[in-house]
């Protein structure tokens, strides 16, 4: 089948059908990252700039290698702060760069909406890697990916999700992933960090974690960022640990092949204890091995590449 | 010079009329209701229109002086005469600020050199917008403040904001109040909610606005001071008010075209022509809004008037500022609550003229022999669709860009001159 979509800005606009078409293509790619020589002429010819308005390690590395294991000319462009304080408007930074003639462009912001911003302004493909609370599409991609290496199949599947909710993009592309695949998607954390209404978009919302895990297939945690949030959400990271940190203990209430996984960066003995991090459930450096492979599919496919049945 | 408007439906709510009359205009001011008159000067044909005194606006942003770039008295007034509005109220939050007589002087003086209708300049509460020390409210008052606000800010000590009652009481000075508990907005850039928790953006919670206007309802309560609530959009403010008043506080209210028309689902896309403050809410608090509007709790329609450039509209939603220019859709808007059956047409008409003239306590909102002439013909049902680029605002942030509307001004006479006459 064709992949019809120009722009990959969130999850909540793809099909289960296209969410199968990027899986499958990107289980297609993998082989190539294990290869002496890990690269194919695929994209060759076509420019593709990651446009990082956020720092980023992880992501921002994984979509580079991807762009070049298929051919493509890659360009990193890692703009600190706001539009307003460096005093370039985002429809200025738009502007110039279409003039350069990229194909896609790969773009983190920390306002919410700013991909969409961006897409509705410039003739080359947006990909989403993650805007503020919104949407982080490319690495609940990976974590489906994952998911599926280890369970076959999505149906029936139950994932706890453990953290800040409210201000997690990765929380919002697996709800919308998770469900569409028809997996149970369980939401938990401590009361300041549920937003109102999620169980509209078809979670269940757990305040104890335990509750949250128990029988659960999956358990992936997220990342506890108390510089960011605040100091009103939290009493302290240590009662955070004690309440909504994942350890051997409350592992133990999930499924016996249920497997652990974290987007990264970590925070060792906070959301996750080290004993778990590194206990043979966890699947986290899988997760990241799949998204080189995942974001090769995406580039891929918005290329304009087609899907192989 | 006279003008007689002809056989029109007159609806004066100060006056209880509602009946097919003629108005005689003479020497700028009302001379005559009554049936079948006869004047020398220009006739308009107004049957099948609405006759109403002219329509009032007490929550306006001119822009003037400071912000030229986004509106000036002359364009901000043009708009209201195009809206049908012959008087405004406009916010101080100017640079200068409007603090004192000096820059009052300044408004006042050229809305009567160039302006096309009459403006009233609200003052600040505090010098500055600063919420530190108060204004010299009884000066402003003297050059031509009926009122005074801190507006697109709450004054924050509850113990300054009883004292800007207290002071400006014996002047008579209404004391509006932008209600917002800042510690509760945080961060916040849309209504707290499911649409929020979707888009990913950071909510601000009705109890904001609930906790502010509780408190300075008590505190008007306590000083036995006249307060006016801008831009109530939450079912508990309404509630608060509703109590007061029935307790016989000196509080009033007015609500926006927009919190009684939008929700914040208009919001979806990360639209930042629905981005203001308060934020669009949700479909219960529009509900209570328009409820408020037909029991009479909200006294008046205004339409936070809020002109802003494009480069500062077309940004990404958390930086873009909030607001939008209102003047020239509220009528048509609040014709639609008619159509709705939420309000009597009369009602809609008290909303616009008595009820925000009271308000703030200026010589307006009526036909009554002898006053100032100032009246608003509208035809009710004229259709015509919302497009931007053709406002006379000199802003074009709306979020009713093509919309289909019924009803316009077709004459605006501000003190007895046709200041706007709508072409088609």
């Amino acid at each position: 089948m064709v992949f019809r979509h120009k722009h990959i800005l969130g999850i909540e606009h793809l099909s289960r059908d296209d969410i199968q078409t990027i899986l499958d293509t990107a289980e297609n790619f993998r082989e190539i990252n294990s290869r002496e020589i890990k690269k194919v002429p695929t994209l060759r010819g076509k420019t593709i700039i990651n446009l990082f308005y956020e720092a980023s390690t992880r992501t921002r590395t994984s979509f580079e290698i991807a762009g070049k294991r298929l051919s493509a000319d890659t360009i990193n462009i890692s703009a600190s702060g706001s539009s307003v304080s460096k005093g370039e408007t985002l429809e200025d930074t738009a502007r110039n760069l279409e003039a350069m003639h990229p194909d896609i462009i790969v773009m983190r912001h920390a306002a919410s909406g700013a991909p969409h911003y961006l897409a509705e302004r410039i003739g080359c493909s947006v990909i989403n890697a993650g805007d503020g609370a919104h949407e982080h599409p490319s690495q609940a991609l990976l974590d489906l990916l994952t998911i599926r290496q280890h369970k076959k199949t999505f149906e029936g599947l139950t994932v706890a999700i453990v953290g800040d909710i409210a201000h997690s993009r990765v929380a919002r592309s697996n709800l919308y992933a998770l469900t569409r695949m028809g997996a149970k998607v369980r939401l938990a954390g401590p009361g300041t960090m549920i937003p109102p209404g999620i169980e509209r978009l078809g979670a269940e919302v757990y305040t104890d974690i335990r509750e949250a895990i128990r029988d659960a297939d999956v358990v992936m945690m997220l990342r506890i960022q108390l510089e960011r949030q605040g100091k009103t959400l939290l009493p302290t990271l240590r009662e955070y640990a004690r309440f909504y940190g994942l350890n051997q203990e409350n592992l133990k209430l999930a499924k016996g092949d249920a497997i652990v996984m974290h987007p990264g960066p970590m925070n060792r003995g906070v959301e996750i204890s080290s004993y778990v991090a590194d206990g043979n459930q966890n699947v986290i450096l899988e997760q990241v091995e799949n998204g080189v492979a995942v974001r090769m599919a995406l580039l891929y496919l918005v290329a304009g590449g087609e899907s192989k049945e | 010079m006279s003008i007689l408007i002809k056989g029109g439906r007159v609806i004066d709510p100060a006056q209880g009329i509602d009946e097919v009359l003629d108005v005689l205009i003479e020497d700028g001011k009302i001379a005559k209701i009554d049936k079948g008159l006869k004047g020398k000067g220009e006739a308009i044909d107004a049957a099948g229109m609405i006759v109403t005194p002219g329509l009032i606006d007490i929550h306006v942003h001119l822009r003037d002086p400071g912000y030229e770039y986004k509106e000036d008295i002359v364009s901000g007034t043009r708009s209201a005469a195009a809206g049908g509005f012959t008087s405004v109220a406009c916010m101080p939050n100017t640079n200068p600020v409007t603090d004192s007589k000096s820059v009052v002087d300044y408004i006042v003086g050229k809305a009567a050199r160039e302006g096309f209708v009459n403006v009233f300049p609200v003052g600040s509460i505090t010098k500055g917008l600063k919420g530190e020390t108060l204004s010299e409210i009884g000066e402003l008052k003297e050059s031509g403040c009926p009122a005074v606000t801190d507006d697109g800010r709450p004054v924050v000590s509850g113990e300054l904001m009883r004292r800007a009652l207290e002071y400006a009481r014996p002047f008579g000075v209404t004391v509006i109040s932008h209600a917002e508990e800042l510690s509760l907005v945080g961060e916040g850039v849309m209504n707290d909610g499911f649409v929020a928790t979707e888009l990913g953006l950071k909510g601000i919670p009705w109890v904001a606005e609930d906790a502010c206007v509780a408190r300075d309802v008590m505190l008007a309560e306590y000083t036995g001071a006249r307060l006016h609530i801008a831009h109530v959009s939450t079912r508990g403010a309404v509630e608060i008010v509703r109590q007061a008043k029935a307790r016989g506080v000196r509080v009033t209210c007015e609500a926006t075209p927009h919190h009684f028309t939008l929700t914040d689902e208009a919001v979806r896309g990360y639209n930042t022509n629905a981005k203001m403050n308060p934020p669009l809410r949700g479909a219960d608090d529009v509900a209570a809004v328009r409820a408020g509007l037909a029991d009479g709790t909200i006294d008046a329609i205004a339409t936070d008037h809020a002109p802003h450039h494009i480069d500062e509209k077309n940004v990404e939603f958390n930086i873009a500022l909030n607001g939008i220019v209102g003047l020239e859709t509220a009528l048509p808007l609040a014709l639609r609550l008619v159509e709705d059956g939420v309000l009597s047409l009369n009602d809609l008409v008290a909303r616009f003229t008595v009820g925000p003239a009271r308000a703030i306590d200026i010589p307006r909102g009526t036909l009554k022999d002898g006053v100032p002439a100032d009246v608003t013909v509208i035809n009710p049902n004229l259709e015509w669709t919302v497009e931007p680029q053709k406002l006379q605002s000199k802003s074009k942030n709306t979020p009713f860009g093509g919309w289909k509307m019924k009803g316009a001004a077709i004459y605006t006479i501000v003190g007895g001159k046709v200041v706007w006459r709508r072409e088609s």
